[in-house]
């Protein structure tokens, strides 16, 4: 028998202990234990593990790096932490302009999907049928040739307005690559995936006459009313959002900000309020307008900003003598606290209370995007907040809301086109953004499934995925999974093997972002122009690409006019050009910050056609929207109903989102999932929660499975009930129910996506459903 | 005996933390930091707690009242680092190890823990009221390629023993070659912070020498609103929490009636 460390202490122990007799009597054993230990430690060999066998990491220089983050939208500093050529640990950057230091737990868990297996290795090609997860290795001329060639044969056939690109951002060299070869090849087809933005950016051109995106000045202000933002729970900037909430919490008790949160959830964001108003879900506009209405009828609004720079406050009429309506009269007669206690559930007490508080206060902030951001939501929703900080005249100023462009970067040559791009370019969107129905919106993320599904199941022949993971993340799982079955040609550029790659026909692997040079604009939500790079801090560990790179060998191989419209060597020739005279402190610092960066005064900010900030949106008209009814006009509540039959569905299930838990692209790594409460996952079936009057009603206790259906699809779950959350509502996580990535990630949960359907903004056609009608069974 | 290891001229440190909960967004960067730094292994499904391992764990705690009354918290929770008072054996665990494989260090309050020496007993795991201790019921492994990211700073721990939050002490050997190096005797606070401390998107934790009143903590810990958990049971813990609610405190000191009307802060 060896005699290994263990055994050898086993027998001493047992030996002592016979001989001992009174084993416990005697500190004697317990003596020889102690010293044979300390003796014995240097006798047998250091471990032998299997994991490493036998190696200890290795050793070597230490360096540190500087980067991005690219793993969501918030785009915070990093310092990589090198020994030898190993990356070892992903810190925040100090100093750095959106995060100075600090990190949040996906972006400390970076190396996992670095290093990981769900890593694709080189390009792969289906075999076998689709979603089956077999793929062979191919070399990167095949795969390309096979792009150039599908392409190719979609162009010569004038179909070339069937090639659409799914991207997770529009802004950026890459992004702005991958819609230039649309341009040049002839399709309208470039879709952004969802989020918040969407909804904002319209309501900021629509109230504001401006393009860009909204910046939150967090920092300064004092008194913060989120409409079920999930502020620490990944909205926005994450980091940059929980240090801006520590602001909020340092200094004297009595000069600290204020925070309200409204939510029918006590999410995390809920419980650090100072306030939490549990509102019946999907009236949050009401109570903005019955919030509006306290501040009217009390005079505490900004009568400055109100009497100077704004139109529809008051009613007026055009040159014809017709006469509108005004916000302030729509506003008085229909949103009185009681009226709006009655549909929100809160006390008009409390309504009277909170506007008052929140009107005097010294620098209020209404924020509005629900959870992460990660859904489109009702535009009205998002104009009624958005005229709360206009009430306060919180627009453009410290503490306040504004529109804020991006770091200017050099402009590319006028892409020219042949008459396949100009005829193909001018062919109606598949997902209606910008057709008559839907003339503002620029991209319908969650329509362009529904569309292909309701008979023209051909308008996409070949779909290019880039920084997204749509198959994912879109609603309505099984209309999109539908979808993707019949394009017959997906081409998916991820680092990783997401849902999008895993049903994808052939698999271009970009570089990991710690392996490649790329411009990253403006975090969501900041208030000054920033523009980060990131760039190799390691060598690709894998046989992949540069998306930029393989983009432009595609174009290149098409020849013609879609090999001219780029004329750069490859992507590094194209970004240094791009950032021109930026560059070379992009080089040296990584990051560009336009510190002095302010929102123009109230006379010169608004752009729309009345030139002020516009209560009433005159700029429909010119759009050409259809609006139907005068009050339309107007930031009023439009309730949007939950889909499903009351009868049926009983409950409500609203989406819930976890700062532990990835629900992007990006698939949350196993750091992450080990973060995540027995009260969230068990084993592999999660929970959903459920307040204890209701779980009753249904005979439901804690731990119990249960079946949870809605009118898009069923899952079995486990129930954990949870005073937090109204009676009657039911809250789902999102980001689990991957069937990719691997077992660390896959079969794990349900996909809240599978669960809750599309419910069209009849403005802006993106989607506004907050929640679906559910019922809970138990099995 | 163990204090002998220690020269009555070199410098000495009471690290510990103070972590503001009213500020902890409840994220897990910490626990992520932590496992990131210190090498902890994960495993396909880690959805038991009692198996997995977390050094640094954020607690969710709840005032235990109904909707919409009901309000959370969160206790970030790393090792207590307790002191016990006046002799090294009230350490919880110090005390009840059988291996010599935990011990209280008089140079920097930190509670070691030796792998090499521990055989897997346990006893300090029942002994330690915080629940910081966890035990490697399995070797640990990585998938393919994954053991690259690995810190050369820190052992990785075999199946049989337990392990813990040693504060990062790998840094504060890095901080204080670097400071013998350069003929310094003493760290600056900056010098020696752990990964979680770093990490923490709130700046929720701050580390530093508690006896030192140039370091943050020192005048933190001071607080009105701070505690330490279990703080009756005498084990002089080295964490502080500030929260401004009151049934957070109330939470942490389970306090029981009157029980704890008498406790003072050191």
């Amino acid at each position: 028998m060896k005699l290994d460390r263990r055994t050898f202490i086993e027998l001493i122990v047992g030996f002592s202990a016979g001989a001992g007799g009174g084993f416990m009597a005697t500190p004697v054993n317990w003596k020889l234990m102690d010293d044979m230990t300390i003796w014995s430690q240097e006798l047998w060999p250091r471990y032998q593990l299997g994991g490493l066998k036998g190696s200890l990491p290795q050793q070597g220089k230490v360096t540190h790096a500087d980067s991005v983050c690219n793993l969501c939208p918030g785009g915070c500093g990093i310092t990589v932490r090198k020994v030898g050529d190993r990356a070892t640990k992903i810190e925040g950057r100090e100093g750095y302009p959106v995060n100075d230091g600090g990190i949040c737990p996906l972006g400390a868990a970076g190396l996992q999907l670095l290093y990981g297996p769900w890593r694709i290795p080189s390009p792969l090609k289906r075999i076998g049928k689709r979603g089956s997860g077999n793929f062979e290795k191919i070399s990167w001329d095949e795969a390309i040739n096979e792009v150039v060639q599908k392409l190719g044969n979609l162009r010569q056939k004038g179909q070339s307005h069937t090639v659409a690109c799914i991207l997770g951002s529009d802004e950026g060299t890459v992004p702005r690559l991958f819609d230039r070869f649309l341009t040049a090849y002839g399709s309208p087809n470039f879709i952004r995936t969802a989020s918040a933005e969407d909804t904002y950016e319209l309501a900021l051109g629509l109230m504001q006459g401006t393009t860009g995106s909204v910046g939150y000045d967090l920092e300064r202000a004092n008194f913060i009313l989120s409409f079920g933002s999930g502020l620490i729970e990944g909205w926005g900037s994450p980091v940059r959002v929980i240090q801006a909430h520590s602001t909020w919490r340092s200094g004297d008790l009595k000069d600290r900000a204020t925070v309200v949160q409204i939510e029918p959830r006590l999410s995390n964001t809920a419980a650090k309020a100072d306030n939490w108003h549990p509102i019946n879900p999907g009236t949050e506009a009401a109570l903005a307008l019955g919030l509006a209405h306290v501040i009217i009828k009390e005079s505490l609004y900004n009568a400055d900003f109100i009497g100077k720079h704004t139109f529809g406050f008051e009613d007026w009429s055009d040159s014809s003598g017709k006469t509108y309506m005004g916000f302030k009269r729509l506003v008085r007669t229909e949103y009185t606290p009681e009226a709006v206690a009655k549909i929100t559930g809160l006390p008009a007490k409390k309504i009277l209370t909170l506007a008052r508080a929140f009107a005097k206060a010294k620098r209020p902030l209404a924020v509005w995007g629900r959870g992460k951001g990660t859904v489109s939501g009702s535009l009205y929703e998002c104009m009624t907040v958005h005229a709360l900080n206009a009430l306060t005249g919180n627009i453009n100023k410290p503490g306040g809301v504004s529109a804020r462009p991006q770091v200017a970067t050099r402009s590319w040559p006028e892409v020219e086109r042949d008459a396949t791009a100009l005829s193909g370019s001018r062919r109606p969107r598949i997902d209606g953004a910008g057709s008559n129905r839907y003339p503002l919106t620029r991209y319908l993320p969650d329509r362009w499934s529904q569309v292909m599904n309701g008979g023209k199941a051909g308008a996409i022949q070949a779909l290019l995925v880039h920084g997204a993971d749509p198959y994912f993340t879109t609603l309505d799982s099984a209309a999109v999974a539908k979808a993707f079955d019949a394009i017959p040609f997906v081409v998916s550029f991820s680092t990783c093997l997401d849902e999008t790659a895993y049903h994808a026909d052939l698999i271009l692997p970009n570089h990991h972002y710690l392996e490649r040079w790329e411009d990253l604009p403006t975090p969501v939500g900041l208030q000054k122009p920033i523009l980060g790079m990131l760039r190799p801090v390691v060598s690709p560990q894998f046989d992949t690409r540069h998306a930029g790179d393989v983009l432009m060998t595609i174009a290149k191989s098409m020849g013609g006019s879609v090999a001219s419209a780029f004329p750069w060597d490859d992507y590094e020739t194209l970004l240094k050009e791009t950032m021109g005279d930026k560059w070379g402190s992009l080089e040296a610092a990584g990051y560009i910050v336009n510190e002095g960066y302010k929102p123009s005064a109230w006379s010169k900010a608004f752009g729309t056609p009345s030139g002020k900030f516009e209560f009433y949106i005159t700029a429909f008209d010119q759009a050409g929207v259809k609006i139907g009814k005068d009050v339309g006009y107007l930031p009023h509540y439009e309730p949007v109903q939950p889909e499903g039959n009351p009868a049926t569905y009983p409950l409500i299930l609203i989406p819930t989102e976890l700062m532990r838990l990835a629900d992007g692209a990006v698939g949350n790594p196993p750091f992450c999932t080990k973060t995540l409460e027995e009260t969230e996952l068990k084993k592999n079936d999660l929970f959903v929660e459920v307040n204890p009057k209701t779980a009753a009603d249904y005979g439901l206790s804690e731990g119990h499975h249960a079946m949870l259906e809605t009118a898009k699809g069923k899952a079995k779950v486990l129930v954990h009930l949870f005073e937090g959350i109204m009676p009657g509502v039911i809250g789902i996580p999102k980001g689990l129910g991957h069937a990719a990535y691997d077992d660390y990630l896959a079969g794990k949960g349900v996909n809240a996506n599978s669960l809750i359907g599309v419910v069209e903004d009849p403005v802006t056609g993106l989607s506004a459903a907050w929640g679906v009608r559910a019922k809970l069974t138990r099995v | 005996m163990k204090e002998a290891h220690h020269k009555a001229d070199e410098k000495t440190y009471k690290f510990g933390m103070v972590i503001d909960l009213d500020k902890c967004t409840g994220c897990g960067a910490c626990m992520v930091a932590c496992m990131a730094e210190n090498n902890l292994p994960f495993r396909k499904d880690n959805s038991d707690r009692l198996r997995s391992n977390l050094w640094m764990r954020v607690y969710k705690i709840s005032n235990g009242r109904s909707f919409p009354d009901l309000d959370i918290s969160f206790i970030p929770r790393p090792c207590q680092h307790c002191e016990g008072h006046g002799h090294h054996a009230a350490t919880p665990c110090v005390s009840v190890c059988p291996a010599t494989a935990t011990d209280y260090s008089h140079e920097t309050g930190i509670v070691s823990q030796v792998y090499t020496r521990c055989f897997g007993c346990r006893y300090c795991m029942a002994a330690c009221p915080y629940h910081v201790r966890v035990f490697n019921w399995w070797d640990p492994t990585w998938p393919k390629g994954m053991s690259k990211y690995l810190n050369p700073d820190v052992s990785v721990r075999m199946r049989g023993v337990v392990e813990k939050c040693s504060f990062c002490y790998h840094r504060y050997q890095r901080a204080k070659n670097k400071a013998y190096a350069e003929e310094r005797r003493e760290l600056h606070e900056d010098e020696y912070q752990t990964a979680c401390t770093q990490a923490c998107p709130a700046g929720a934790i701050t580390f530093g020498d508690l006896k030192n009143p140039e370091h943050k903590v020192y005048k933190l810990k001071k607080s009105p609103y701070a505690f330490r958990l279990l703080e009756k049971l005498g084990t002089n813990p080295k964490i502080y929490y500030v929260s401004t609610r009151d049934w957070v405190r109330k939470a942490g000191d389970v306090y029981l009636g009157k029980e704890g009307k008498d406790v003072t802060h050191a």
